[in-house]
């Protein structure tokens, strides 16, 4: 189909486009890669008045690590600069590896994690991983700005804490703890579908061998990306073997709150996470330090 | 609105609405019916263009968006009046088209993907051609048709 008519404004200025949204509110919506958006739109379920294109904001558009380590990621950064980039690769692997995951090569010409984060599919694979990375979220309105952690941005699906005149201007990744190794998994229908259950695990051998930081998040496991807090507390203090990876998935199968989909039933979704558990753990030990 | 579009290295200029997609612009503003559309939500890759030499569905952006920016589509690929490229020519000798609806979208993507890998094993092909739906062919002869290009 055809999307409906609206205003299309496209500043170059991050003011400008802040202006703009202040000024329409609910009746207008940001475009950033389209790939979620136009869709919708070509659907009509989604047919905004206006559309405030983010392409032409240069600002936006910036990738790079700060001098404490952070990765400062801009809202209009494509997915494509993302996973080409060698340095994001080698410090942050979990990006990467689960980045090869979104959608296809031509979708990520385009496509931008802000977007993709503002989109707030649970489903979607980055939600999960900026759990997992301790992500925080700029997001600026007209004469303000604020942060909130990824864990407070998803409310449910496609619902985020952005107000109604604010814009998601810059992801902020913080370095991984040294020595950590992470892992993502999923399974999918076929390549560059979205997955029926995906893990993103973040694992840290002590001093003493043990294990001395866990995190777990999973995509496709409920209403918004989801956390298993209960279970990655449990590998604390274990020796990173087979036994505690089982017992680790077994809390997680019942922390997480998968609602089903076309493709997969709730029952059929846990049993992934447990199975997909256990493996990725075992993946993130190997590559721990 | 008035704009400007650099498509195959001409520039064309038309008043449209902001709405109008940038495949319809191909094919009915000016004419260029190799680009195929099928499902106009990302997911058949029919549509599937050059933008700035990166393979891009032209049913997800607007034309308005794409001033500035060069656009190729497969009427590109011909290097003279009734002559085909090396892949469409490996295209027609392994029989990887039947009714030819998916092949201007593969044909864009497989360009920009041989242009950064030359020589792709099996593997790395079928994962290019992961973002195109083809009903036809059952892909074998499309895989085929690339490896020889690649070991040309
Ligand atoms: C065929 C296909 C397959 C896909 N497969 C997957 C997959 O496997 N996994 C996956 O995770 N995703 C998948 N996607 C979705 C893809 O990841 C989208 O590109 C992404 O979700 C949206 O990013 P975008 O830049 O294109 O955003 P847009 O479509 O431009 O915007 C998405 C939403 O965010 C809002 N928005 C955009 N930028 C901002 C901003 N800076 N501030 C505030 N609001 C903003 C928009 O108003 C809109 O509501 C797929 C898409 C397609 C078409
Ligand atoms: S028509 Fe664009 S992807 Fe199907
Ligand atoms: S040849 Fe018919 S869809 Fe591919």
């Amino acid at each position: 189909m055809k999307p409906a008519a609206f205003d299309w404004h496209a500043p170059t200025l991050l003011a400008e486009a802040l202006a703009l949204k202040a000024g329409h509110g609910e009746a207008a919506r940001f475009l950033a890669g389209g790939q979620s958006l136009v869709p919708a739109m070509n659907f009509r379920v989604a047919q905004p008045a206006v559309l405030i294109d983010l392409n032409r904001v240069a600002v936006l558009d910036h990738l790079g690590f700060e001098e404490d380590g952070t990765l400062a990621i801009g809202a209009l950064c494509r997915y494509r600069r993302l996973e080409r980039d060698a340095e994001v690769a080698r410090r942050l692997p979990l990006l990467a590896e689960a980045l090869a995951e979104v959608a296809h090569p031509q979708i990520r010409t385009r496509g931008t994690l802000g977007g993709n984060l503002c989109h707030a599919d649970p489903a979607s694979e980055m939600p999960a991983v900026m759990l997992a990375l301790e992500a925080r979220l700029v997001l600026r309105r007209a004469g303000g700005i604020r942060q909130v952690a990824a864990a407070e941005f998803f409310l449910g699906p496609l619902a985020t804490a952005l107000a109604e005149d604010e814009m998601l201007a810059e992801i902020r990744i913080p370095p991984l703890p040294p020595g950590s190794g992470t892992a993502f998994l999923e399974v999918a229908r076929r390549r560059g579908d979205y997955a029926m259950m995906g893990v993103a695990v973040v694992l840290r051998r002590g001093p003493d061998g043990r294990c001395d930081l866990a995190r777990i998040a999973l995509c496709s496991a409920g209403p918004t990306p989801m956390a298993a807090p209960r279970a990655a507390a449990a590998l604390l203090g274990q020796a990173l073997e087979p036994a505690a990876f089982a017992a680790a998935a077994a809390l997680a199968v019942q922390e997480i709150a998968p609602m089903g989909s076309v493709q997969a039933s709730p029952a059929y979704q846990r049993h992934l996470a447990g199975v997909l558990l256990p493996r990725a753990l075992a993946r993130a030990a190997e590559r721990a330090a | 609105m008035k704009i400007t579009l650099r498509v195959n290295g001409t520039d064309h200029v038309r008043e449209v609405e902001p709405r109008l997609l940038l495949s319809d612009f191909l094919r009915h503003e000016i004419g260029l019916t190799g680009t195929h559309v099928g499902c106009e939500h990302g997911v058949c890759g029919a549509c599937t263009i050059l933008w700035d030499g990166e393979p891009a569905r032209a049913c997800l952006a607007f034309a308005v968006q794409a001033e500035g920016h060069e656009i190729r589509t497969v009427e590109s690929l011909s290097p003279g009046p009734g002559r085909l490229d090396a892949l469409q020519q490996a295209f027609q000798d392994s029989h990887a088209l039947q009714c030819g609806y998916c092949t201007p979208g593969i044909l864009m993507t497989l360009t920009a993907f041989l242009a950064e890998n030359p020589h792709p094993d099996e593997a790395a092909v079928r994962e290019a051609l992961s973002g195109n739906l083809c009903r036809c062919t059952g892909y074998q002869h499309i895989v085929d048709a690339v490896l020889r290009v690649a070991a040309a």
